[in-house]
């Protein structure tokens, strides 16, 4: 008759490394172990000063804003030649931070790359924040931002239209279409979840907030099939499109003429870059955030270490860039591109030249250590480092192209402004307000997906229960 | 008379069970003694369940197509009507259809109109957001969404009899059956 052989549904772990969920939860568990923190866990007091100061510093960006609405756009250190300053340095930063989030949720699902599951959620959450933060800087770049509908295409009285020759309309479309679809990704996935915290809530506002929210999810088996197959092809568009914002966000460059931005190697290298800078920024926040709310069983050494890989490679990639420009400033033998070469090697931007060289490429290669890989504190700190790293890059990209170019006469230099810095480490603190909420107001850990990691979530082919 | 409003004011029985293999095996069992209006719940996706309910196929990929179509489209025929016929601007001598510039906006658009209708048919074909269930008059289906697993047998089924299909439950070896007013 039919043997009664027991084929394990999921491969056990062999290696040395850390399980993706510590063993000992059950469904109820996770359950209870994310949702509390949401539902039961009293406001504590450092978490009320953690915000005030957040919101203190997202106050400084409103009042930045506030007077260059007053003011115009001169308070920024920007000039002729040097046109886009800031603004531009810290979208291109903020959009990138975002890309983790989404390869995260859309990359990872497709590969069935189950250690995903306990960090998507708030890294999608970084990835809107983020972007939300992006969106600001082209908006108040315009200098008129109350006419910024008019970079969308709608009939109107003045019977002109945008130049969808131009990769700065592309822009629009594609960042606003990025910001879209992470919301929407977002959102779907909390559904279950929300119908989680709704039965779970025993204070009867709350529960009909997350009721409102949750929609009258009940977790039928056709609304999970309906439901499996919608986020299967959300990631699958989503993967494209997380790809496609920072290679859009690269022809605002290479689609120009300036030396240092007219290149081909700009689109993978910045989506290199912007993944690697989005992992950073999820260490950054995921390892105080485990340690704080005691997240240790579902954020384990292995999220971290994967993390780190992926910061090593595609540090990597963006080595190769860096390489690869170097490289072509030689080769090509163009006197422009050779001079932009020795001029970020020596010019008076070199200082900064250089941090970036030490913090992208030289301190990152620690990770190959597994001490460093498996060490909090120090991923903690190259994350930071990297963090920094990144943003340097966009000022070079930026700043040292535009600054010189082809006529010496019209050569200038940059230097960002009071306003300037006001506005960008007012962004941090928006971001940083808008996570610190986050935590407290919504599951910061997907509960449904981690509980399709348990073993006892699958069940056995339908042959050998009709044995 | 009496009869049929009695069955009217009563949405179907449900069965409890605790695990995922329980529940996909019940399935299979109730959905094998012919039972066709049934549906099964649980707080994540069980692999085979939908399958074990007769539920095999469902049309949210074609919607995303559909949509995802009509994103391109509109993408692509917008900047041909404005590039070309509404606001012809002559760039360095450059054709007026210059398609290669159009490829990024109709990709976008794409992506727009296909995952906002991945979510939104999503919903739609679900009959979501619905205020009011009877399943959840059930005091232990608050569960549903934490550690229990339910199989609910419609009463609209063809084959539904209040005390031969709670029999036929209880075979099953739930741990409760109960019935879902309406």
């Amino acid at each position: 008759m039919a043997t009664q052989t027991q084929i394990p549904v999921e491969v056990p772990v062999e290696d040395q490394r850390a399980p993706v969920i510590e063993p000992g939860h059950s469904f109820s568990t996770i359950g209870e172990k994310v949702s509390n923190i949401v539902l039961k866990r009293p406001v504590s007091l450092g978490w009320i000063f953690g915000f005030l100061v957040m919101f203190s510093v997202m106050n400084m960006l409103l009042m930045a804003m506030g007077y260059l609405f007053l003011k115009g756009t001169g308070i920024w250190g920007i000039t002729i030649p040097i046109g886009w300053g800031f603004a531009i340095i810290n979208f291109v930063w903020w959009i990138g931070i975002g890309h983790a989030g989404t390869l995260i949720s859309a990359i990872l699902a497709l590969l069935r790359q189950s250690w995903r599951n306990s960090i998507n959620r708030f890294a999608e959450a970084m990835t809107l924040f983020a972007v939300a933060c992006a969106g600001i800087f082209p908006l108040i770049h315009t200098g008129r931002p109350w006419l910024a509908y008019w970079m969308f295409p709608y009939p109107n009285s003045m019977n002109v239209w945008p130049q969808f020759r131009s990769p700065l309309i592309w822009d629009v479309f594609a960042v606003s279409t990025y910001g879209t679809i992470s919301l929407v990704f977002w959102f779907v996935g909390l559904i279950p979840d929300l119908a989680t915290l709704r039965d779970r809530a025993e204070n009867p506002v709350i529960r009909g907030i997350f009721g409102i929210l949750a929609m009258g999810w009940r977790g039928s088996a056709r609304h999970w099939h309906r439901y499996e197959t919608a986020y299967l092809l959300l990631a699958g568009l989503a993967t494209p499109l997380v790809l496609s914002v920072h290679t859009v966000v690269s022809f605002d460059f290479a689609v120009s003429i300036v030396p240092g931005w007219h290149t081909t190697i700009f689109p993978p290298y910045f989506v290199a870059g912007a993944i690697y800078s989005g992992f950073a920024m999820v260490l950054c926040l995921a390892i105080p955030i485990r340690a704080v709310y005691g997240m240790e069983d579902f954020i384990t050494m292995r999220h971290l270490e994967n993390s780190g890989k992926v910061m090593l490679a595609t540090g990597l990639i963006v080595a190769y860039g860096y390489f690869i420009e170097a490289f072509m400033g030689w080769y090509s033998g163009n006197t422009f591109d050779s001079f932009l070469l020795w001029n970020r090697l020596h010019g008076p931007y070199a200082a900064w030249y250089w941090s970036l060289l030490t913090s992208n490429i030289f301190i990152p290669q620690l990770l190959w250590l597994k001490k460093f890989r498996t060490s909090t504190f120090w991923l903690w700190v190259i994350s930071l480092i990297v963090l920094v790293g990144m943003w340097l890059e966009r000022f070079i990209i930026i700043v040292v192209s535009l600054h010189r170019d082809f006529l010496n006469s019209a050569w200038g230099m940059y230097y960002p402004t009071k306003w300037d810095w006001m506005t960008y480490i007012g962004t941090i603190g928006l971001f940083l307000t808008l996570m610190w909420l986050f935590v407290r107001v919504l599951p910061m850990v997907s509960i449904a997906e981690l509980r399709t990691l348990l073993p006892e979530a699958h069940v056995r082919e339908e042959e050998e229960v009709h044995k | 008379m009496s009869d049929a409003s009695v069955e009217n004011s009563v949405y179907g029985l449900m069965a409890e069970f605790d695990s995922p293999q329980e529940l996909v095996d019940a399935a299979h069992k109730t959905h094998g003694a012919g039972y066709k209006e049934i549906d099964a719940f649980s707080p994540f996706p069980i692999e085979g369940l939908a399958d074990a309910i007769g539920f095999h196929k469902n049309n949210v990929a074609l919607v995303v197509l559909i949509c995802g179509i009509i994103g391109g489209l509109s993408g692509y025929l917008l900047q041909y009507y404005v590039a070309v016929l509404s606001y012809p601007v002559n760039v360095g001598g450059r054709p007026l259809h210059s398609w290669p510039s159009f490829i990024i906006v109709t990709f976008e658009l794409t992506i727009l109109f296909g995952g906002i209708s991945a979510a939104v048919g999503m919903l739609a074909l679900n009959g979501l957001p619905l205020p009011y269930h009877p399943v959840f008059n059930v005091p232990a289906f608050s569960k549903a969404s934490d550690n229990k697993f339910f199989l609910v047998v419609s009463s609209t089924d063809p084959k539904y009899d209040a005390t031969r299909t709670r029999e036929f439950l209880k075979g099953l070896a739930p741990r409760a059956v109960s019935e879902v007013p309406s």
